[in-house]
């Protein structure tokens, strides 16, 4: 479904990714794990059109869509979950959510929504509240519901792991897998890789900017140096 | 009191001037963090296109509808040639500021260029008669005019932010731009219809100025547009009901000031007015500290 081939990119001077290869397959969760800095957040920011590569190529069922504009690439199936929530604090839950569908028309996105507050029944307890008065958890449940409602294909989640309680990552993290099971593909960044393998299928290991490990997230979990690493055993 | 009463009633007008003005400020500071410094001249183009408007003989909405027009076009072509190329390399935003100052320049000596450096009279399209009020107080019909559709745009603007799609996702890029993006939105777009709006609303600012005080010269966006950028400062920057408020507040010091005081030290209180409230309250007054931008 999404390739990526031999992408680098820059920030400024600074070569943060080095020729990075690797594809997500329908209907597949997929996790990118590595420490702070390995260049996580900058792959989906570069798939998003946020920014864009000084060399190499994204492709989107063979189209190439490296060049296009962040909206134009929402607008052909992929929606992102930053790092950190970004949900926007002034505005209402239900208007972050509608945001969320800002490019479909009329009432299409009102099955999205009573799904994403059947998945997040908190979100409807508070949808009129403004986002910045939510709890973390619930910023994340916002932004994760706020991803789906422009109902993508692909969908890739940057850390939803950050700064949760365990419980709540559990939960968060089942969510994310009944989202996959309802037919979004998932392409998943994250630090907690322990959690990111239990969930996903294939796994890549990424260090300062290039992939140094992949493999199924079986083997990955078996792997000496992934479990020395990332996992702590 | 009916000499406070009256100036209130002046002052309002004067200050629904500088609103208008104060609201493009805001607005595009709030969606790019950019203060326009071109937007006092924008408004003195709608007072010129106000002007020939009302000499070739068309009807009053019309004119207002031009007035509102051209400036809106004005506004979409400078951000389009002089702010995107600067945004698209990620100039600093000192660069973008340092050209505001020179389309400001631009717009100013163009004007000079095309209608000559000398005031020319608004034609009187009003009876400035004024009608008596209880307690003496008097209003015009250009001022009872003003208020109305001042009172008409900053409602309709506070529902359109409020309520629609477009409006929605301008306070989704003022609040988080990167963020917006990511939910589809077009940003260049978004700037576009900011840029429309604040014009637009300049321009009706303007050709009501020619009618209240009915002069008009290339220059004259000069100072209301320095007042209106105070107003929204003053207000909180990159807050909507600020910049109404403070344009009010602007145009009702001045007015006060020149009536009670002296028409010498009108700016001099008008800017005072603007140090004391920062040195309160910083932000503005409905400005809140505590958000940080990204």
């Amino acid at each position: 479904m999404l390739t990526v081939e031999n992408l680098h990119v820059y920030y400024g001077a600074i070569h943060a990714i080095q020729g990075i290869s690797f594809s997500v397959r329908q209907g597949e969760i997929v996790t990118l794990i590595g420490a702070n800095g390995a260049g996580k957040s900058t792959i989906l920011k570069t798939i998003s059109g946020l920014l864009q590569p000084r060399e190499g190529k994204i492709l989107l069922e063979g189209e190439e869509i490296s060049t296009l504009a962040p909206h134009q690439i929402v607008a052909r199936g992929i929606s992102q979950v930053p790092e950190g929530r970004r949900v926007f604090p002034e505005l209402s839950v239900l208007e972050n959510l509608e945001l969320g569908a800002y490019q479909r028309k009329g009432k299409e996105h009102l099955k999205e929504l009573e799904w994403v507050f059947e998945l997040f029944p908190r979100l409807e307890e508070r949808k009129n509240q403004p986002a910045g008065t939510l709890s973390g958890g619930e910023q994340q449940m916002l932004a994760i519901g706020r991803g789906l409602m422009a109902k993508p294909r692909l969908l890739l989640l940057d850390e939803p792991s950050m700064g949760l309680a365990p419980l709540l990552v559990k939960e968060i993290f089942a969510i994310i897998q009944e989202i996959n099971a309802a037919g979004t593909t998932i392409l998943l960044v994250e630090q907690n890789a322990h959690m990111a393998l239990s969930i996903a299928q294939t796994g890549y290991v990424l260090e300062t900017g290039e992939i140094v490990l992949s493999g199924s997230a079986a083997e990955l979990v078996r792997n000496e140096e992934v479990r020395k690493a990332y996992l702590g055993l | 009191m009916s000499q406070f009463l009256q100036q209130i009633v002046n002052g309002l007008s004067l200050g629904s001037i500088y609103a208008l003005i104060a609201l493009g400020y805001t607005m595009v500071y709030g969606i790019i963090r950019l203060i326009n410094f071109a937007h006092g001249d924008i408004y003195m183009v709608g007072a010129f296109v106000g002007y020939f408007a009302f000499r070739a003989g068309l009807p009053l909405p019309l004119v207002f509808f031009l007035a509102m027009a051209v400036p809106a076009l004005f506004g979409l072509t400078i951000e389009f040639f002089a702010y995107r190329p600067l945004r698209k390399r990620n100039a600093p935003r000192i660069a973008a500021l340092i050209t505001a100052i020179g389309m400001s320049l631009f717009l100013e000596n163009l004007g000079i260029l095309i209608f000559s450096p000398d005031p020319r009279p608004f034609p009187r399209v009003f009876t400035n008669e004024p009608i008596y009020f209880a307690g003496g107080v008097t209003i015009s019909i250009p001022q009872i005019l003003t208020l109305a559709f001042t009172s008409v745009l900053m409602i309709s603007l506070t529902l359109f932010i409020r309520f629609t799609r477009t409006g929605k996702a301008m306070r989704a890029v003022s609040q988080d731009a990167e963020a917006a993006q990511l939910m589809g939105v077009n940003i260049d777009r978004i700037i576009s219809v900011t840029f429309v709006i604040g014009s637009a609303l300049a321009g009706a600012a303007g050709v009501m100025v020619g009618i209240l005080i009915p002069r008009i010269e290339p220059l004259m966006g000069i100072m209301p547009g320095l007042k209106a950028f105070v107003a929204a400062v003053i207000g909180g920057i990159g807050v909507i009901p600020g910049a109404m408020l403070g344009g009010m507040l602007m145009g009702m010091a001045e007015t006060l000031v020149t009536a009670f005081i002296s028409s010498t030290w009108r700016d001099a209180i008008a800017f005072g007015l603007l140090i004391v409230i920062l040195l309160i309250k910083p932000s503005g007054i409905f400005g809140s500290s505590s958000r940080t931008k990204v």
